[in-house]
């Protein structure tokens, strides 16, 4: 019987780039926190994964070097955030507080799925080695 | 791989917030530098913070750094004060002063500080995601 690592595995690799994904709009904000104008980002996590699982990638297929690299992500999960304040008094949307929280929350979610993926890998190690090893 | 983005990300945010640092420094440093003429008097300056547009257009639209435009100065009245026996006084008997309103800049300076340190935890928080994934498999 042949292992399926896609299978082991489940979904928690498209969850970790997710997370990363999220962390990266989140830092872009918090470096904005100051920016007149900036309006604060947020992802959509159920739809990115569901994008992220199902490698929806609609694009046109590059067949030669000079083609142009035409990628049209429909809304890749990325949307303003509804601001708690609506005016600031400089048009900047980013509530420091809100984000930093949520990058903490999504480092910890980062970290949970590392934690299942490590037992997951853990297991197969022992299937593998007959818990020789 | 977009947590390295992070680390670019929290970078920019670092040298933006250090230059505010830096022209809050140099206001504080010259708020009572004394002149004798308007054109020749400190003026308080700012940083003008922008979004990076430019890696927009590379296809990164939704995570963007934060950079300085430039630095412009407060356009502020001066203060003006009658003082005949100052070394500095002009024909009139009037010195200049900048115009730095130093409480202003010590909230700057602390809304700064603070904002640097919060990009430089997210860059820490970073690394100790990244570390756990190197370690991956591997406990």
């Amino acid at each position: 019987m042949a292992i399926s690592f896609e299978k082991a595995f489940g979904i928690h690799p498209q969850s970790l780039q997710v997370r990363a994904k999220n962390a990266e709009v989140i830092a872009a904000n918090i470096a904005n926190a100051d920016t007149p104008g900036y309006k604060a980002k947020g992802l959509d996590f159920k739809a990115a994964l569901a994008q992220a699982a199902s490698k929806q990638q609609s694009g046109m297929s590059k067949t030669h070097a000079k083609h142009f690299d035409i990628r049209t992500e429909i809304n890749n999960g990325v949307d303003y955030r509804v601001p708690n304040q609506a005016d600031t008094g400089d048009g900047n949307t980013v509530d420091a507080q809100v984000e930093r929280n949520l990058y903490l929350e999504n480092s910890m979610k980062y970290q949970a799925s590392l934690q299942f993926l490590t037992g997951k890998i853990k297991g197969l190690k022992k299937a593998i080695t007959g818990g020789q090893g | 791989m977009s947590l390295f983005n992070v680390f670019d990300i929290s970078a920019t945010g670092m040298s933006a917030q250090s230059v505010r640092l830096n022209t809050t420094a140099s206001n504080i440093a010259n708020a009572d530098s004394v002149s004798s003429s308007v054109d020749k008097t400190y003026r308080a300056r700012h940083p003008v913070f922008a979004a990076e547009m430019q890696k927009a257009a590379a296809g990164q639209e939704e995570s963007v750094g934060v950079k300085v435009l430039g630095i412009v100065e407060s356009d502020k009245p001066l203060n003006i004060e009658y003082s005949p026996g100052h070394p500095m006084a002009d024909a009139g008997g009037y010195i200049y002063k900048p115009n730095v309103n130093v409480i202003e800049e010590m909230t700057n300076m602390i809304s700064a500080s603070r904002s640097y340190q919060t990009n430089i935890q997210l860059a820490e928080s970073a690394k100790n995601m990244l570390n756990k994934t190197l370690m991956l498999g591997q406990r």
